[in-house]
């Protein structure tokens, strides 16, 4: 005898703003008529957050503030203890997304040390002869589309002078470039240009490389860690001179999220142009950003 | 049966002879002709409950139902379209209706990729190591190896499970150094294995092979072989991206207005129809090709799969491919930058109307001028002297891609356009590349117009140019050959290019270019002999060298196709002073053959000659072909070179000066004495000029005309000999004998028809030909017979001299069947019968036969009755050595029926008698039936109710009836 327990929500890529009513159905297949002892269904929302390694000595006094926040519970029985006939069953539900009180909705982010994720979960209690079911869907929370706000176009220039670290080994080089906007929209790529002017050194590789930062903690004490999302090659070898290379990335879905700073975590992100010489000599431009959802 | 002494008495019908002349008539039908059909039948009205063949392509009784019993032939012609009209029909209408497939269909004058890539594989190989990484390519010991191991402890075990899944992960990655055979295998073996893996759904691993395939294309590192690794990995991404491609599609059913099942997307769908679920797959394709560290795999699998965006909206392809066109110019190298340029036209075009947005082709080329530069700094330099490659070899890298471009955006780009990058392509440096390719890529009827213009260009002292020279004059020449230029600058543009291509000092090159423009001079300068000599002349000076000449045979045997095939005048060719020299070029028999071979076959098209140098030059060239016959020629070699040689000998005509033409047929006798099919033709041609000439003096020759014949009797008489087919030569002395006859040679005559009788019995030593000799023997003697029924008799040799050696021949060859022999006298009878007769039944025209000669004359007759006499007994020898059964029955039928209307049986009642033991022979045994017997009797009574008091006719009418 197999049983088997499935949530299907109505909607394919599974996304949904405040408000809007999740739907769908719970599946129960069975080659047998099932006897269960009820079904209940409970959505949940949640910030986990997570101590890096290197801190966690000097943050355990503040055990407090990195308990898991709880952004929704919703829990109600879908169906009394009784009898399912063999085969399949659906059950449709439909719940509102709404945040507990007090509380707001986070859009879903899954980061290194900051985790915000919903989830549907649905058990099925059954008597003590056998298992009880269950099952977890995970779902997405995003804002609602918010209004498309003028962009903040930032033109750069990178050469040995400009450097933080000094001009001391690098070759000389000037880099001009210009990044369309440093406001973004999650959904939409990061685009601009830059051009090599001259270059005394062959280059070996020019990299967009997305980096977020992770604040956990309070005013008394925090952790703040910046680790990479993903690197996204632009130039491969010895790039052409005096023509514009497009700066282009897609931001990857889940891994960013519109910036948040909130009260207990911080998510920001940030965007380095990193220009590897055929020495292996790096340079590195550092551009915050603010992700929006417009 | 009685074998008494008959005496066989000839009977001479006066009358019936008459009847046969007057039969005589034309006829407007020939029994042999060939079926000519004047009428189609029409359709039927019974085939309109027929299912279209298309629809059920599945078994053999479906389409045999739906023909209802007509053959299948015919039940297609009956239709008003033939099947394959309609598929071509149908794929037509698709192209119109379907907006992604437009692209492919619409490259009318575009040369397709497919046409380029086979090109590109095999002109870009290398001999040296190419070096593959990747995770999926196995090793067979690597197999082993982790069978070993897995024997060991628990610990190891887990150890081992983490090594195996680091494998799988990355940790395998190999780099293997392979020869270009086995890279080649080594791609397909990829190939399969993601194919293998989209299959079984593992996706990721597809993606993974993929990328990890696109990524090979930014390895130059044998450069000489990267056009053809970008040939073989696009084809991987190829595949990749129409898996891609029909997955989504087949995801996204949709529901049709109005119906409940889903059905499959039309294929001109838009981007609305497509359902949710599929979208959001098809967005998540993207989103991971869109983390793909690396610029050059993201680039390419990301066109790769470029189709796939008509499931997300219809605008996208425009911003997706000029976005693209950008990102390319992130790529350093510029070998694969160009190539990766390449790739985006071509998948571009496949998704965007022709004509329209087509931006991105031009943006394409632009870019790449903007980054010409690139391709000549330090780097690359320094590149190249590691690889020993020199700067014009790698500029030829470029070409198949920057060609393939610059044809796209040609098949659709105004003239202005072209304008303009013809002006900026003529503003860089090193500007010979890019000429190339415009060359290549633009319309011929373009080039030509300016080819003047072109050709100062190309010509200039060239300031440091490092594309080779000679690749442009080539291809120059393949565009003016294509479309002439005008023809005031045609011998200008001939002589500028030439005086450059005569300079060249490398064979190679040298002949390369000579190729080209040999045909555009035989297109336009052919009559003028002198130029086109000079120009042999000097491709016999760059290739007499030796130790040169032998590494391209190939090409100047193409030069001599190209000449002969495309010139009005093959004689003017032949005659040039220096077009023997030329052919001595070829010092390797199997060339020479060859080259003698197409010049021949193609003068066999021209018309007849007489000119006394071409028909030296021609007989030089066909000795050439007959001395490359040796033992070890095969026998379809020999064949095709003897009727080459024969066609030619039909060529040759001098008109009137028949002595001349006979040399000529004694000349090639001397020179083919080795292919006994020329021979037969040399008979033949001699025999038609004998008669030829005796068609002239119309049968009365003077003595000179007589000798004449008498010579070329006497050439037949002497060349048959040398035929080796005894058959053959049965019927050439048949043939000659009969046209010696009828010259009036009557000696000749006598000899060819003796000597053919004195080598009958060489048939029994070979059986030769389908049919057996005996079959043959029969129908020839047939013939014979015929002929010497008009022979007259040497006067010296006797009556009836030549039948008298014939029947001893017939009677001494060892005849296999008997029934045969029996036929071949029965045969003689009739035709000695008819000797006797007062008139024959046809004559030579001026030769007196028998009939005058001996004017009837009773001796004569006697004679010819003696020898029937004998002929009989034999008859009835034969009979006798028969056993009783169908085969006697027969024969003494058909003896019956020969004595009966052949013999005056009723003057003499022997042979009354005679006949009727026959008929008792025949009848008796049963064996024929009786109707035949019986009908057979009705005739004879009917034909002979006059002569009833003849034994044989009071036997007959006492025959049973029905």
């Amino acid at each position: 005898m197999s049983v088997t327990l499935d949530i299907r929500l109505k909607k394919a890529d599974k996304v949904y703003t405040e408000g809007e009513k999740v739907t769908g159905f719970i599946v129960v297949k069975s080659n047998s008529d099932l006897k269960h002892d009820g079904i209940t269904l409970s959505m949940e929302g949640s910030v986990n957050l997570q101590l890096s390694s290197k801190n966690v000595g000097i943050l355990e006094a503040f055990y407090n503030s990195v308990k898991p926040i709880q952004l929704v519970y919703v829990s109600c029985e879908v169906v009394s203890s009784g009898k399912l006939p063999s085969g399949t069953t659906e059950i449709p539900f439909e719940l509102p997304l709404m945040p507990k009180q007090n509380r707001e909705l986070y859009e879903t982010y899954h980061g290194v040390f900051i985790n915000i994720s919903y989830s549907l979960k649905c058990d099925m209690k059954r008597s003590f002869l056998s298992k009880d079911l269950q099952k977890v869907q995970q779902f997405m929370v995003q804002y609602k589309q918010q209004k498309t706000e003028l962009p903040r176009p930032v033109s750069f220039k990178i050469s040995p002078q400009s450097l933080a670290s000094g001009s001391s080994a690098a070759p000389d080089f000037l880099i001009r470039g210009k990044m369309d906007s440093t406001r973004c929209s999650v959904a939409k790529p990061l685009t601009g240009f830059l051009v090599l002017e001259k270059c005394a050194k062959p280059i070996r590789s020019v990299e967009l490389q997305l980096v977020r930062v992770e604040t956990c903690g309070c005013a008394e004490g925090y952790s703040r860690d910046a680790t990479e999302i993903q690197n996204i090659q632009i130039g491969d070898g010895d790039i052409p001179q005096n023509i514009e290379i497009p700066i282009y990335m897609i931001f990857p879905r889940l891994f960013t999220c519109p910036t948040m700073i909130k009260l207990n975590f911080k998510i920001e992100f940030e965007i380095n142009i990193v220009v590897v010489f055929q020495d292996d000599h790096l340079v590195t431009e550092n551009f915050p950003i603010l992700l929006t959802r417009e | 049966m009685s074998t008494k002494n008959q005496e066989w008495i000839t009977a001479i019908k006066s009358h019936i002879t008459s009847i046969k002349r007057s039969v005589k008539c034309e006829t407007d039908n020939h029994p042999l002709k060939q079926i000519i059909v004047r009428e189609r039948i029409t359709k039927k009205n019974s085939v309109s409950s027929r299912s279209t063949p298309s629809s059920t392509p599945s078994s053999l009784i479906d389409i045999h139902t739906a023909l209802e019993g007509y053959d299948p032939l015919t039940k297609f012609a009956l239709e008003e379209i033939d099947p394959l009209s309609k598929i071509a029909m149908q794929n037509d209408l698709t192209t119109k209706s379907g907006n992604i497939y437009k692209g492919q269909n619409d490259t009318n004058n575009v040369q397709t990729w497919d046409a380029r890539k086979h090109h590109i594989l095999n002109q870009f190989t290398t001999s040296e190591k190419i070096s593959i990484i990747s995770s999926y390519l196995n090793d067979d010991e690597q197999e082993f190896s982790v069978i070993v191991k897995a024997q060991s402890g628990s610990i190891d075990k887990v150890q081992h499970r983490l090594e195996q899944l680091d494998q799988f992960e990355e940790g395998s990655q190999k780099k293997f150094n392979l020869s270009q055979v086995e890279y080649v295998r080594r791609i397909d073996q990829l190939n399969k294995e993601l194919v293998m893996a989209w299959n079984s759904e593992q996706r990721v691993k597809a993606l993974k092979i993929s990328i990890q395939c696109a990524k090979m294309l930014s390895d130059t590192d044998v450069l000489q072989f990267y056009p053809s690794k970008f040939v073989l990995i696009t084809d991987i991404l190829d595949i990749f991206g129409k898996l891609v491609f029909e997955r989504l599609r087949n995801k996204s059913n949709y529901i049709k207005p109005g119906c409940k099942e889903p059905t499959a997307l039309p294929v001109d769908f838009s981007s609305d129809m497509v359902p949710e679920c599929a979208k959001e797959t098809c967005r998540n394709w993207f989103y991971k090709i869109a983390s793909i560290r690396e610029l050059v795999p993201r680039i390419f699998v990301e066109m790769a799969i470029l189709k796939s965006y008509s499931f997300l909206t219809s605008s996208e392809y425009s911003a997706a491919l000029m976005r693209l066109t950008h990102m390319i110019r992130g790529i350093g190298n510029p070998l694969v930058s160009i190539y990766a340029r390449c790739y985006l036209c071509r998948v571009g075009v496949t998704v965007t109307t022709p004509g329209k947005n087509n931006k991105f082709l031009l943006e394409n080329f632009n870019d790449f001028l903007d980054l010409y530069k690139h391709l000549f700094t330090r780097q690359i330099h320094i590149e190249l002297t590691k690889q020993k490659m020199e700067y014009s070899s790698y500029l030829t890298l470029y070409s198949p891609a920057l060609d393939y471009m610059l044809q796209l955006i040609v098949a659709d780009a105004s003239d202005a356009i072209l304008m303009q990058i013809l002006a900026r392509c003529e503003q860089q440096n090193n500007k010979f590349l890019l000429l190339n390719t415009i060359m290549a890529g633009f319309k011929p009827s373009y080039i030509s117009m300016r080819a003047l213009q072109f050709i100062e260009v190309i010509t200039q002292k060239s300031n440091g140019e490092e594309f080779p020279g000679y690749v442009l004059l080539r291809t120059l020449g393949a565009c003016v050959t294509t479309c002439p230029p005008s023809v005031i600058d045609r011998k200008q543009i001939l002589n500028i290019a030439w005086y450059h291509i005569s300079k060249i000092k490398n064979p190679e090159h040298y002949i390369k270019c000579a190729d080209v423009w040999v045909l555009f001079a035989v297109q336009h300068f052919m009559n003028y002999e002198g130029e086109f000599n000079n120009i042999l002349g000097d491709i016999i000076k760059h290739m007499s060298m030796e130790g040169v000449r032998e590494n391209f045979y190939p090409e100047l045997k193409s030069i001599i196709e190209k000449i002969v095939e495309s010139t009005q005048d093959i004689e003017a060719f032949l005659i040039m002073d220096n077009f023997l020299p030329f052919i001595d070029l070829f010092q390797q028999e199997k060339y020479r053959s060859d080259v003698c071979k197409i010049i021949l076959s193609e003068y066999n098209n021209d018309s007849i000659t007489s000119d006394s140098i071409i028909i030296n030059t021609i007989m030089f060239l066909c000795g050439v072909l007959h001395d490359s016959i040796n033992s070890m020629s095969i026998d379809d070699d020999i064949r095709q070179i003897s009727e080459i040689i024969c066609g030619i000998i039909r060529k040759v005509d001098y008109g009137q000066n028949f002595e001349e033409q006979l040399a000529f047929y004694v000349e090639a006798r001397g020179l083919f004495y080795n292919l006994s099919p020329v021979l037969v033709q040399l008979v033949h041609c001699v025999n038609h000029l004998s008669v030829k000439v005796r068609t002239i003096v119309k049968g009365h020759h003077t003595r000179k005309t007589g000798s004449f014949v008498k010579a070329c009797a006497a050439y037949s008489f002497i060349t048959i000999p040398s035929i080796p087919s005894t058959r053959t030569r049965l019927e050439m002395y048949l043939m000659s004998g009969r046209v010696a006859l009828f010259s009036n040679c009557l000696g000749q005559a006598d000899v060819s028809f003796k000597t053919a009788i004195s080598i009958i019995p060489e048939l029994l030593e070979i059986e030769e030909g389908v049919t057996p000799n005996e079959q043959f023997l029969i129908s020839y003697l047939k013939q014979f017979l015929s002929t010497l029924l008009v022979v007259p008799d040497s006067p010296e040799k006797g009556v009836l001299h030549l039948t008298r050696v014939l029947l001893n021949a017939i009677k001494r060859y060892r005849w296999e069947h008997k029934n045969n022999l029996f036929e071949m006298y029965l045969s003689v009878l009739d035709m000695l019968s008819t000797m006797v007769q007062e008139t024959y039944p046809y004559y030579v025209d001026k030769v007196e036969s028998n009939d005058t000669f001996y004017g009837s004359e009773p001796k004569f007759i006697m004679e010819v009755n003696k020898v029937n006499s004998i002929i009989l007994q034999e008859l009835l020898g034969i009979l006798e050595e028969l056993e009783s059964g169908h085969m006697q029955a027969t024969l003494s039928l058909k003896l019956v029926m020969s004595l009966v209307n052949r013999s005056d049986m009723f003057k003499n009642d022997a042979l009354s008698i005679l006949a009727v033991n026959l008929w008792k022979v025949s009848s008796r045994q049963n064996v024929i039936n009786i109707n035949h017997l019986v009908s057979l009797k009705d005739y004879l009574l009917r034909k002979n109710i006059v002569k009833n008091d003849n034994a044989f006719i009071k036997y007959l009418s006492a025959f049973p009836g029905h």
